[in-house]
């Protein structure tokens, strides 16, 4: 049908080009400017002219005071053990359960099932002076575990893995029986290898929204060494040396460039991971 | 085969010829030069094995997809610029593709909506204020209901498309089809979702739909059973080409390629090459050209004698009994392959190991070249049918 | 038992006898019983503990407490900023839910409208998903800065003179909605651009053999109702995480200028762990898990009467 209205065609086209750039530069505009400004010296940021690359080159300079004047690598350590504690121990507890739920009888499936669902619910931000609370009675806060601990149990993970494993044909699980396998090698010979795209969906999604938390880190610690990433750039910028923009970008910069990184080059898995995880 | 009267509804003429219609995406041809043309009134069958191209000629037809080459004239006029909406076209898909949104009577009224209300009339709220959209409604109710009644769904107007069964969806999907009396129907594979029984009984009422609308039908099919038992004549293609257009009987008894030979009848025709004739120590049969590689013939062609001298031999490897016929798979000596032959119930019985000879008609015997095309010029008399 | 006149292999598979039944029991029972326990732990005897709470006057640190009835809701509900906080989390939710679903309708309809660029686009649009909020809001401060950020720079060179967005009592929500959207909108865009691609092609067809082929029939016809179940999902999707907006409210403008922004997870911070008033802070979780709870099931209930389409 594309020979059929030339002219028609060749308009949507621009149409679409036209209104798509101008929602990516939206979308774009804080990342550019970002790396812009944290690029130039003090004085170029307040003068009037604005150009988009530095007339003087201060990039060396701002990253510097961004790495020594607080630990931004610390910060992206941090942030790394955290989420993969966060997501070892979601799957330790995830999986046996999503298996039994959805491949095992046992009385009390369904009502669990249910209490799963009804956990589904809660905001998790719902939860916060408990957790506190306890984790204050153990002498916890302040810690590594204080902002581990509280995200042991993923309600939405054990949903999402149950459904996923539920899409495995139970014939595959009989043969498997048949041939002598056991349930905890059905789950690790058979069941893990097939819903390795749920579990690595499931991984970007608790990976990403753990990296990116800042409600909870600034509830549970106050110490700089333990900060994740989120809460570390707001600790910087509360310091003397944040309250220069230049360096203040570049630690912004700092902070938000792994997870865009690792979403550049690995764009289809995030994209589709989030978007199943979530629609599920 | 003449024009048909048309008791429902007062749809227009249509004949359809199809030229040297080409067809690619990228490197692959789909549709590879087809010529074909469709009389007025006729029920014709695309047949061929998925990826032939027949639904792609369809698409073609129907204009949802524009051919590289060639052309489409319906009634003498050429419509490679027409839309779909102004070929007169309805087609009927493989999966119904019914609106779920929409109940079975705005289904089936979706069409008529779209052709006789104007855009203003079609907008939401709005439009049912405008003057002149309630008389409109009224016919369409009317029609609607006419159509629904004759496909026995009226009673089914207000549910969603997700609360009917696989064959009440069908017959919503033609009912949207002949609510507007096209001149063409287009199906494609409408049968194919449908359990077995199912399709049987759809079969016989489309044929009956055919015969009451009188209108040109033009159905695709990878079923050969359903190809012979509903159209007028079939038309089979294989890899973009049309092999032979024919009335089922025609295909069936002259085949014009031995690949149509293989496609059209169940089970399929016998093939013996030449040389395994010759290397089974069987005599060629009289009147066979040096031209010719293979010769085929059709189970009930055969008949089951004592092994001899001079006729091909084997040895009974099977035998399949259908109740009204039993077919013997006849494996020939050195892995020249089997034959199928079909015997009576009440004919004598044959145990699998056994050794027999087979006695062919060779009034029936199918003669093909190299490339697998029919020889002519030796034909006996009889075989045309 | 119906188990001995079934032949081997179907019990085997089909219905496993009794002792293999109950062996499966205890198996199941293992194999939740760390998610079990977590869930009661971690989630259910905490949402307990918070209702508990929510009737006491206790302190943290303090090693008593008395019942004190609903004084802490009372407390709450003639609370002005608790009302503010509220009504500015609903306009907040106002704004971004149909910013965030009617843009990402758009950007997807406009990407999957034909292949160019279709991967920059997608991409594009989503970085600010993945990016880490609180980082952002910063730049998004820098972007909105009265003198130097880029939006009165570029309003100056249209000669219009802007305001301090973030400082302004009239700006800033609607400046905090808009960071909201510009993070929000490229994930609805890929929830809706993977509804464009479960709509079946045959369906297109069909309604171009009907006549409906212009662009808006086909949008009308069959684009929109087929995206229904994907928008209410949006749309739940959106509304709920418009009412956890806290990140951008704490690092910009912490409530302010006077209350001007509070919203009720800020409000529900500040009075828990600024001021540690835990009782008053566990009567506003009370109400906040209300209000989500009952916004998502009678979002979830309202829409899918309209949407289901089998």
């Amino acid at each position: 049908m594309i020979a059929r209205f030339p002219g028609r065609r060749f308009a949507g086209r621009v149409a679409r080009h036209a209104i798509l750039i101008l929602t990516a530069a939206f979308a774009l505009l804080p990342f550019v400017w970002m790396v812009s400004l944290s690029l130039k010296p003090p004085e170029e940021i307040f003068q009037a002219d604005f150009h988009l690359w530095p007339t003087a080159f201060h990039g060396v300079e701002n990253y510097r005071v961004a790495l020594t004047a607080a630990p931004m690598f610390r910060f992206l350590l941090n942030g790394l053990l955290v989420c993969t504690a966060i997501f070892a121990l979601q799957l330790l507890v995830c999986i046996p359960c999503a298996y039994a739920l959805a491949k095992l009888r046992f009385r009390g499936r369904d009502t669990l099932f249910s209490a799963v669902l009804v956990g589904l619910l809660l905001p998790p931000q719902a939860l916060a002076i408990p957790h506190f609370v306890m984790l204050n009675v153990f002498g916890l806060l302040d810690t590594y575990a204080a902002l581990i601990l509280p995200w042991a149990i993923s309600t939405f993970g054990i949903f999402l893995l149950r459904q996923f494993f539920r899409s495995i044909p139970d014939e595959i699980i009989r043969a498997a029986r048949l041939d002598g396998l056991g349930e905890f090698e059905i789950i690790w010979r058979i069941m893990i290898p097939m819903t390795a795209p749920a579990l690595t969906a499931f991984g970007i999604f608790s990976v990403v929204a753990h990296w990116n938390d800042l409600f909870w880190p600034l509830i549970a610690v106050r110490r700089e060494e333990i900060s994740t990433p989120a809460l570390g750039i707001l600790l910087f910028r509360d310091d003397e040396a944040g309250q220069f923009f230049g360096p203040l970008m570049a630690g912004a910069v700092i902070i938000v460039a792994p997870l865009l990184v690792a979403f550049l080059i690995a764009q289809r898995r995030f994209i589709d991971g989030l978007a199943v995880t979530t629609m599920r | 085969m003449g024009v048909r009267s048309r008791p429902y509804g007062l749809a227009a003429m249509a004949e359809i010829e199809l030229r040297h219609i080409e067809k690619s995406y990228g490197e692959t041809a789909v549709v590879k030069g087809v010529s074909l043309s469709i009389r007025d009134g006729e029920f014709l069958t695309l047949v061929g094995p998925s990826g032939c191209g027949k639904s792609t000629l369809l698409r073609i037809i129907a204009g949802l997809e524009e051919q590289d080459d060639g052309e489409v004239m319906v009634d003498g006029r050429c419509v490679n610029d027409k839309r779909p909406k102004e070929r007169d076209v309805a087609m009927v898909f493989q999966s119904y593709a019914l609106y779920p949104h929409l109940n079975v009577f705005d289904n089936l009224a979706l069409p008529l909506r779209t052709r006789r209300l104007s855009f203003a009339q079609r907008l939401p709220f709005v439009g049912r204020a405008l003057p002149g959209r309630g008389g409109i409604e009224k016919t369409i109710r009317a029609e609607v209901e006419q159509a629904a009644s004759m496909l026995d769904i009226a009673h089914l107007l207000h549910r969603k498309p997700g609360q009917l069964s696989g064959g009440q969806r069908q017959r919503v999907a033609l009912g949207r089809a002949m609510v507007r009396h096209p001149a063409v129907f287009l199906m494609d594979e409408p049968l194919s979702n449908l359990d077995a029984k199912l399709r049987v009984q759809m079969r016989a009422e489309i044929i009956a739909l055919h015969r009451r609308l009188g209108v040109t039908f033009v159905y695709v099919t990878h079923d050969q059973a359903e190809a012979m038992t509903m159209s007028d004549r079939v038309a089979v293609m294989t890899a973009g080409e049309l092999l032979q257009v024919g009335q089922p009987e025609q295909l069936y008894r002259d085949p014009q390629d031995l690949r149509v030979a293989e496609m059209i009848g169940s089970p399929k025709i016998n093939v013996v090459s030449c040389d395994h004739w010759i290397s089974l120590g069987a005599s060629l049969p009289p009147g066979v050209d040096g031209n010719t590689t293979h010769l085929a013939f059709r189970p009930e062609a055969v008949g089951i004698a004592a092994p001899g001298d001079r006729r091909l031999n084997g040895v009974v490897a099977s035998v399949e009994n259908l109740g009204a016929d039993i077919f013997l798979n006849v494996a020939l000596a050195d892995g020249c392959g089997t034959v199928v032959v079909r015997t009576h119930p009440d004919g004598s019985r044959s145990e699998p190991g056994r050794p027999v000879g087979l006695q062919i008609d060779p009034a029936c015997l199918l003669q093909f070249d190299s490339a697998g095309m029919r020889q002519r010029q030796a034909e006996q008399v009889g075989a045309a049918g | 038992m119906t188990a001995l006149d079934q032949n081997r292999p179907r019990r085997a598979d089909a219905k496993p006898s009794l002792a293999k039944r109950s062996g499966e029991h205890g198996l199941g029972w293992l194999a939740v019983s760390p998610a079990l326990l977590l869930l009661i732990g971690l989630l259910f005897g905490p949402v307990a503990a918070v209702m508990l709470f929510s009737l006491t006057d206790w302190q943290l640190g303090s090693f008593t407490f008395h019942f004190i009835g609903t004084t802490n809701f009372r407390t709450l509900f003639t609370d002005p900023t608790f009302w503010k906080a509220l009504s500015n989390t609903l306009v907040y939710a106002a704004v971004v839910v149909p910013g965030t679903v009617l843009l990402g309708l758009v950007v997807a309809l406009l990407i999957e409208a034909s292949p160019g660029l279709r991967g920059f686009y997608r991409a594009a649009h989503f970085l600010p998903v993945m990016s880490t909020m609180s980082a952002m809001a910063i730049v998004w401060g820098t972007m909105l800065h009265p003198t130097i950020g880029l939006v009165n720079r570029a309003l100056g060179a249209m000669g219009i003179s802007g305001v301090n967005w973030l400082r302004d009592e009239r700006t800033a929500l609607l400046a905090l909605a808009l960071i909201g959207i510009w993070q929000g909108f490229g994930f609805a865009m890929v929830l809706f651009v993977s509804g464009l691609k479960a709509i079946p092609q045959q369906l297109y067809d069909a309604a171009a053999v009907d006549g409906a082929d212009g662009v808006l029939d086909r949008l009308r016809f069959v684009t929109l109702p087929m995206l229904g179940p994907v928008t209410m999902f949006v749309v739940i999707l959106t509304a709920t995480r418009a009412f956890e907006v806290f990140d951008s409210v704490r690092v910009l403008t912490q409530g302010g200028p006077n209350y001007a922004s509070e919203v009720l997870l800020h409000r529900f911070y500040t009075e828990s762990f600024d001021f540690l008033r835990m009782g008053y802070g566990a009567a506003l979780t009370v109400v906040y898990l209300a209000i989500v709870v009952l916004l998502t099931l009678t979002q979830a209930r309202l829409l899918e009467r309209r949407v289901h389409y089998s």
